[in-house]
């Protein structure tokens, strides 16, 4: 039988992938939850053996209560009373993930599917950096670009020269071009 | 305008001196951080403390934000955390160096109860009081057609409460739902008291749930729960929308209650002890300017903000000056010690504040093991610690590590103290009295309770 895993996660972009990934390594995906409003009542409804949650959404709380009250109805349980495994739950909490599993669900099926959604958090964060660095860097040279805007329409030089009068000062003053291209941006606003 | 051209022109001219002297500027920056890593015997000097954003939250935002821990040459960075989980986890693992608990959880991580077990230990107490219950105006209204003379008193609300499940109950309808903010949180114990003490049994006749507080008022709203318990500003928010009326106060369940920790874990404290005695001595200096009434509103200013409690300043303003509106068509009412901070001993780690925990979780069957409860507060609340970080600032601190409460109506002074302390009532809201001494007796004598753990038992290993 193929086990059956719920998603709760905010983020669309991240919980597509991860589902994908879950449903590749052969588990079944019964929900993907991405707002958290009536979350007992969505749990309540679909039936299912481990709950993969981002670590940044409030509801974990709210999972943190049903464990406390499984003597009464079998609800999911925390997989850190369950498993002793520390390093992984080390590895979770730094990917940004963690799990609740169903009273009952042999905890030895937890480790693969986390393990997934580890690798699959890990991957979407590289993305996101990735994509920043990008932002940052397209950013970046648009800062030098007008920094060297400002020099050449209020100093007189052509390009080349106020380059490197802008690279002569960031090795100087021991910061990165963009800083310096900020700071001439910020004191030509200041006085201009 | 024209001159005004000329004269930016002539500035630029000045350009390479001006940005000399900007960047001059920004490395100074830096060098006050060089500065304070320099200090000696600090063990770690930069520091993630994690916070939930709550008012309560205060002690270390203001100890931050005031200065007060890069007097002790601390750089911390807060972090603000979306669970009670999360900071346990967090801390569990080392990803925070310490952070703003609930005053069970340190018990709770060190027990293992809903995590596994990580020895976990706080020297600092945060605050007293500062939570409290509010239902529904529907809810209100039904109580008060059902028993207006116990609704005369927040003490004996409940047993309202207790004729209206009466009354849902005889006519087949399902259990009315409250919410709280997490298994081993003040705020559980205090509406199961309340309730339990009205014979009300929280795991029967009504549902209790578990809700992130910046949710709390939505879901009243929404009829989805009838009520709550939780700290500010969560209250008066449901109280200033006029959706909801706060029917009794953590203060008025037990005066002066404790409420949130400071807390690390032990292997922390262990390999950082000059660090962690910075920490207190920090939020000891935080918490004493923050309980001078005349700092309260900047107070306010400064956890309001948006990458802090993130709530309007007129709201948090409510509880943190000194009264509390309970009901939208009233006045706010007196209530000066809703939320102490320094007053009453209220930062120092009562090992009898840590057994009544103890003793709540047995009665609530979350421990489901027999276990030395003394012992246990030992490990885990650490006035040692504490009172190292008041000598060395000249502060009283009790001699004493237990207190008993449900015993004094007014104000009165601790003299098992290295000087007086005056300190505040400390009256449950059913008269009850916790004596430390007869821990398992005072377990006993609860009628409401789903205790695993037979009091027998109990008694062998707290002779």
């Amino acid at each position: 039988m193929k086990s059956k895993v719920i998603l709760i996660d905010e983020n669309h972009g991240r919980a597509a992938l991860l589902q994908q990934a879950l449903l590749d390594a052969g588990y079944e995906v019964v929900a993907v939850i991405h707002d958290g409003d009536n979350l007992l009542a969505q749990l309540e409804q679909t039936p299912a053996d481990i709950i993969i949650i981002d670590l940044e959404s409030p509801d974990r709380d709210t999972l943190e209560y049903l464990t406390s009250i499984h003597q009464n109805h079998p609800k999911p349980v925390v997989m850190f009373a369950e498993n002793d495994d520390s390093d992984m739950i080390s590895a979770a909490i730094k990917a940004g993930v963690s799990a609740y599993i169903v009273d009952g669900f042999n905890t030895a099926r937890v480790k693969p599917i986390l393990e997934v959604a580890i690798a699959r958090f890990r991957e979407y964060h590289a993305m996101r950096c990735e994509l920043d660095a990008v932002k940052n860097k397209l950013a970046e040279r648009k800062l030098v670009e007008r920094a060297k805007g400002i020099l050449m329409s209020h100093r007189g030089m052509d390009e080349a020269t106020a380059y490197h009068s802008l690279r002569k000062m960031a090795m100087d003053k021991n910061l990165r071009l963009a800083e310096v291209a900020e700071q001439v941006i910020s004191i030509s606003e200041l006085l201009l | 305008m024209k001159d005004n051209h000329i004269n930016r022109r002539n500035f630029l001219k000045m350009g390479s001196g001006i940005i000399l002297g900007a960047s001059a500027m920004g490395l100074s920056s830096f060098r006050s951080v060089a500065y304070a890593a320099g200090n000696t015997g600090l063990e770690k000097v930069k520091l993630s403390l994690g916070i939930i954003p709550l008012t309560d939250c205060a002690p270390i935002v203001v100890a931050k934000e005031k200065g007060f821990f890069s007097k002790y040459g601390l750089d911390v960075a807060i972090s603000k955390e979306a669970s009670w989980a999360n900071i346990r986890d967090k801390v569990s693992i080392g990803a925070l160096d310490g952070a703003h608990m609930l005053a069970g959880m340190p018990i709770a991580a060190t027990l293992g109860v809903g995590a596994l077990p990580k020895p976990t230990v706080t020297a600092f107490s945060m605050d007293l009081n500062g939570n409290a219950i509010t239902v529904s105006n529907d809810l209100y209204e039904r109580m008060m057609k059902a028993d207006p003379e116990a609704m005369k008193s927040s003490s004996t609300s409940a047993q309202a409460l207790k004729k209206v499940i009466d009354q849902e109950k005889a006519a087949g309808k399902e259990p009315m739902t409250f919410a709280m903010v997490f298994p081993v949180s003040t705020h559980n114990y205090q509406l199961r008291y309340w309730m339990g003490a009205a014979g009300i049994n929280p795991d029967q006749d009504v549902r209790l749930i578990v809700i992130p507080p910046p949710q709390m008022v939505a879901n009243l709203r929404a009829n989805n729960i009838m009520g709550y318990c939780v700290g500010e500003p969560w209250n008066e928010r449901a109280v200033e929308m006029g959706i909801g009326r706060v029917i009794a106060t953590s203060y008025e369940i037990w005066n002066n209650n404790p409420e949130k920790v400071f807390a690390v874990t032990q292997e922390w404290a262990e390999k950082n002890p000059h660090t962690h005695q910075a920490v207190i001595m920090g939020l000891l200096d935080a918490a004493q300017w923050m309980d001078k009434p005349e700092n309260r509103m900047e107070v306010v200013k400064i956890i309001s903000a948006a990458s802090y409690v993130n709530a309007p300043e007129d709201v948090v303003k409510m509880s943190m000056t000194g009264t509390f509106q309970y009901t939208k068509a009233e006045k706010p009412k007196d209530l000066p010690d809703f939320n102490v901070f320094y007053r009453y001993a209220a930062t120092f780690p009562w090992q009898s504040h840590a057994a009544w925990f103890i003793t709540q979780m047995l009665r609530w069957g979350q421990i489901t093991k027999p276990l030395d409860i003394k012992k246990t507060a030992q490990s885990v609340y650490r006035p040692d610690i504490y009172r190292e970080a008041a000598k060395a600032l000249g502060l009283p601190a009790p001699t004493i590590d237990y207190k008993t409460e449900g015993t004094h109506k007014a104000p009165w002074s601790l003299t098992e103290a290295t000087s007086p302390i005056a300190m505040g009532s400390d009256m449950f809201s059913d008269n009850m009295v916790y004596d430390p001494a007869k821990l398992v007796k005072y377990l006993a004598a609860f009628k409401v309770h789903n205790m695993q753990v037979s009091i027998a038992d109990l008694e062998k290993m707290n002779g």
